[in-house]
């Protein structure tokens, strides 16, 4: 290759021998003896390549491209000679600063490669930045060269997916969870047998794509606590992995790290998914910091007011415009790139509604970003998931273009489940409606219930335990006199608000946890957990916990000790989920439900009913294509105990009990082959507060 | 301490002795040394690294090279890495591409 005449150079510049480079692909790419540099300004007047020796201040030199280097809108340059392991680039751009017109180049500013693969500047998590180094984010060299041994994606059916929704650095940084390098990707290597003895088969990591854990940091006064950016949903670089949650980010090595999380959570047999923020940036509004686009092409990337304000459809005060052609090429030059290069195999979208908006935030009814997304070959084979949502008041949870391939998080679901569990009037029909995969959202467009991303609990908002020990929420910890996070959710705390030394209070609320796993658990659609929910994990009551990087966030491993029954319940009913594909059906004619009451085959979905009854018949499951015992479960949310006349179980079997959340430990749940018949086949009482699922056998 | 590196080749294996520490800038020493052992075609190259004190991104990246230019067939051996090393080998992810050992041994190696 070497010997190719078109890895000559052919010009000098600043020292540095280079040559006209090509504009595909994007961003810095390794070539025989040099680097190619290709990056897009629509606008930009001129635009010098800036050279860094690793970590200093100062540029080791500025490299302009000259006129004949341009191609469209693309500068392109081949540098030769570089150390690709000490070299950090940055760009220089120069053009009109004109913000009403949404132009606000500064050509005193040096700019993150919007396609940089590896960012230095923040390599150690929770290490103070030097805030006057000029150049923050620093566009760093990457090397493809890792290993996969022969990793095959799982690719798990959409129906057969058990989502387990975690925070990396929360997972095991606290020392209870007995991991060599807490808080790492490395740590969670450590963890997969634990995730494989729980039983799910897919993680979905909160966003790992490189952000500042500083970004509006604060000292709380009250406190003394430092306030960061701890969840990460404000992206500085979407091509890099966060450096600061690898134990090995110091030394650079952060991508083999992540990749060697992922080749072992496909050898458990555990997909990964990521939460991806496309719908903002780092950069804030104009009062914001020049990372990378506001300095490329501000008009270009993001959706700004006809005054050249940035439009707010995030709440984080900018929004990128994903639908023009440039941005949405970007998204999908990410995307495969992380589906190619990381073997991801989905992706949750955070605040998903604003990928279908135009250039002036308006909806469009066929968003050409999330129609490109759908049909990619590369990502045919990712998990397309929606929050089909966003800040600016689009909500489109059943309406979500979905091109036959985007689920939704179904936050109908939550909030229905919610109110059933809480015994609210009004709700036996929804929940029902729920369980079935809410035919009323994805039937009459031709989806199937796995088009549901079925939960009760994610990281907005209460956990498991603080739905059921919190009335309110209890955010003053955040700084914000507790202004912050959601009034809506519909939570009890079953008698007393926060921790309870009363055993009725207790024994209730482990009671409700597993009525809500249960309710999870059984229905159509692709259920998702909470990490740390299957421990009765708290955050004593704070619902929006964004900011903490302290115990409050962190997963406290002793509760796998003291609260072993809720482990025990979570795992085996997950088991028995994952068992049963009558309980898992690809489309809405797969399926056969029916649904009762206290008397058989009468559903009592009036207003004032508290009562759900359904039983899932084994000889249609997957549409009679496999064999599956016929099912039944009766939640009985009402604050006494009810009779309940049992459908009879098919013909030659009998009905066995396989849980009932108003038992204590161990009869709450009884493993395959341990569930006691009834000695009563036409009925039953159910207690106060109470699941009960039954197995015919 | 300055590094050093230093090649030997005995009954078709390759024996790599690095002191020191191993940057970008010195990577291609190393590198220069898996060359030669290669050409060589051993069966076996033993990394002895007891006395080297750091090792960057860029002498990771020398061994990834030396097992995908070398192949599955030629073992290739960590021996006696500090803690630091060895951790970094470990945690990302190069333990699977090589075998890690305490101390050389003859015969694991050699096969004696």
């Amino acid at each position: 290759m070497d010997a190719r005449i078109d890895f000559y150079p052919t010009h000098e510049i600043a020292g540095y021998q280079v040559r006209a480079g090509r504009p595909l692909p994007f961003g810095a790419t390794l070539v025989p003896g040099g680097v190619n540099f290709s990056i897009f300004s629509n606008h930009a007047t001129s635009c010098s390549l800036v050279l860094f020796e690793k970590g200093a201040r100062t540029p080791l030199a500025e490299l302009p491209f000259p006129l004949e280097f341009c191609i469209g809108d693309m500068f392109c340059m081949i540098v030769f000679g570089l150390d690709y392991e000490t070299i950090e680039y940055g760009y220089r751009m120069n053009g009109p600063w004109d913000p009403a017109r949404g132009l606000r180049f500064d050509e005193t500013k040096i700019l993150s490669d919007p396609y940089a693969r590896m960012l230095g500047g923040r390599a150690i998590w929770g290490v103070e930045p030097d805030w006057t180094d000029p150049y923050q984010h620093r566009a760093r060299l990457a090397f493809d060269d890792f290993d996969w041994q022969g990793d095959i994606p799982p690719q798990i059916p959409l129906a057969d997916l058990l989502v387990y929704e975690l925070h990396v650095r929360s997972f095991t940084k606290d020392k209870s969870a007995q991991v060599k390098h807490p808080g790492t990707y490395a740590g969670l290597v450590e963890k997969i047998p634990y995730l494989k003895d729980l039983g799910v088969n897919c993680v979905e990591l909160m966003p790992i794509y490189e952000f500042d854990e500083f970004e509006n940091s604060r000292v709380d006064s009250a406190t003394g606590e430092r306030l960061m950016n701890y969840w990460g949903y404000s992206t500085v670089g979407f091509f890099a992995p966060k450096a600061g949650y690898a134990a090995t980010g110091q030394f650079g090595m952060h991508m083999d790290e992540l990749k060697t999380l992922i080749k072992e959570l496909h050898r458990a047999g555990i997909e990964v998914m990521l939460d991806v923020v496309f719908n903002h940036t780092a950069e804030g509004n104009e009062n914001g910091p020049y990372i990378s686009f506001r300095g490329i092409d501000n008009q270009t990337y993001y959706i700004l007011t006809p005054e050249g304000y940035y439009y707010n459809f995030s709440g984080c005060g900018n929004t990128l415009n994903c639908n023009n052609p440039v941005v949405r090429a970007f998204v999908l030059d990410c995307l495969r790139y992380w589906a190619a290069e990381f073997h991801i195999d989905g992706f949750r979208f955070d605040l998903a509604s604003i990928l279908g908006r135009d250039a002036n935030g308006a909806p469009l009814a066929n968003p050409p970003l999330l129609e490109s997304l759908a049909f990619d070959p590369i990502l045919s084979k990712c998990k397309l998931v929606a929050e089909a949502w966003d800040a600016g008041g689009l909500y489109q949870v059943g309406s979500f273009p979905a091109y036959g391939r985007w689920a939704e998080w179904n936050g109908k679901y939550r909030d229905d489940m919610r109110q059933f569990l809480k015994g609210d009037l009004g709700y036996a029909g929804a929940a029902a409606t729920r369980i079935q995969g809410s035919p009323d959202l994805y039937q009459w467009n031709g989806r199937g219930p796995t088009a549901s991303i079925n939960f009760i609990t994610c990281h907005d908002g209460f956990t498991l335990y603080d739905l059921v020990a919190y009335n309110g929420k209890h955010n003053e910890a955040n700084g914000e006199n507790n202004n912050d996070g959601g009034n809506d959710n519909h939570s009890w705390n079953c008698g007393w608000e926060g921790a309870s030394t009363d055993p009725a209070v207790n024994t209730l609320r482990r009671q409700q946890m597993k009525n809500a796993v249960s309710f999870l658990l059984l229905s159509f659609g692709v259920p998702m957990i909470l990490a740390g929910d299957e421990i009765a994990r708290t955050q004593y009551g704070n619902n929006n916990n964004y900011c903490h990087d302290t115990a409050l966030s962190w997963i406290d491993w002793t509760g796998l000790t003291q609260n072993a029954d809720m482990y025990r319940f979570f795992k085996n009913l997950i088991a028995f989920r994952q068992a049963h594909p009558v309980l898992r059906p690809k489309s809405f004619q797969d399926g056969l439900v029916s649904f009762h009451g206290t008397r058989a085959w009468w559903a009592d979905f009036s207003d004032t009913s508290r009562v759900v009854a359904v039983m899932f018949d084994g000889s249609q499951a997957r549409g009679g294509l496999v064999a599956d015992n016929t099912l039944y479960a009766a939640f009985n949310m009402y604050w006494e105990t009810l009779p309940f006349q049992l459908p009879a179980a098919p013909a030659g079997t009998l009905w066995h009990v396989v849980a009932n959340t108003g038992m204590e430990t161990p009869n709450d749940i009884f493993t395959p082959g341990q569930e006691p018949p009834l000695d009563d086949q036409s009925g039953i009482l159910v207690g106060a507060r109470s699941s009960l699922i039954l197995i015919a056998k | 301490m300055a590094f050093t590196s230093s090649l030997e080749i005995i009954r078709n294996v390759a024996k790599i002795t690095l002191t020191g520490r191993l940057d970008a800038s010195t990577a291609t020493q190393f590198r220069d040394l898996v060359d030669q052992a290669a050409a060589q075609k051993v069966k076996a190259v033993a990394l002895l690294l007891k006395d080297l004190e750091y090792m960057a991104s860029a002498g990771l990246r020398v061994i990834v090279f030396a097992r995908q230019k070398m192949g599955v067939a030629v073992k290739l051996y960590v021996v006696a890495p500090q803690d630091i090393v060895r951790e970094t080998i470990e945690v990302s992810g190069f333990s699977q591409a090589v075998v890690l050992l305490p101390a050389y041994d003859a015969a694991v190696i050699e096969g004696k």
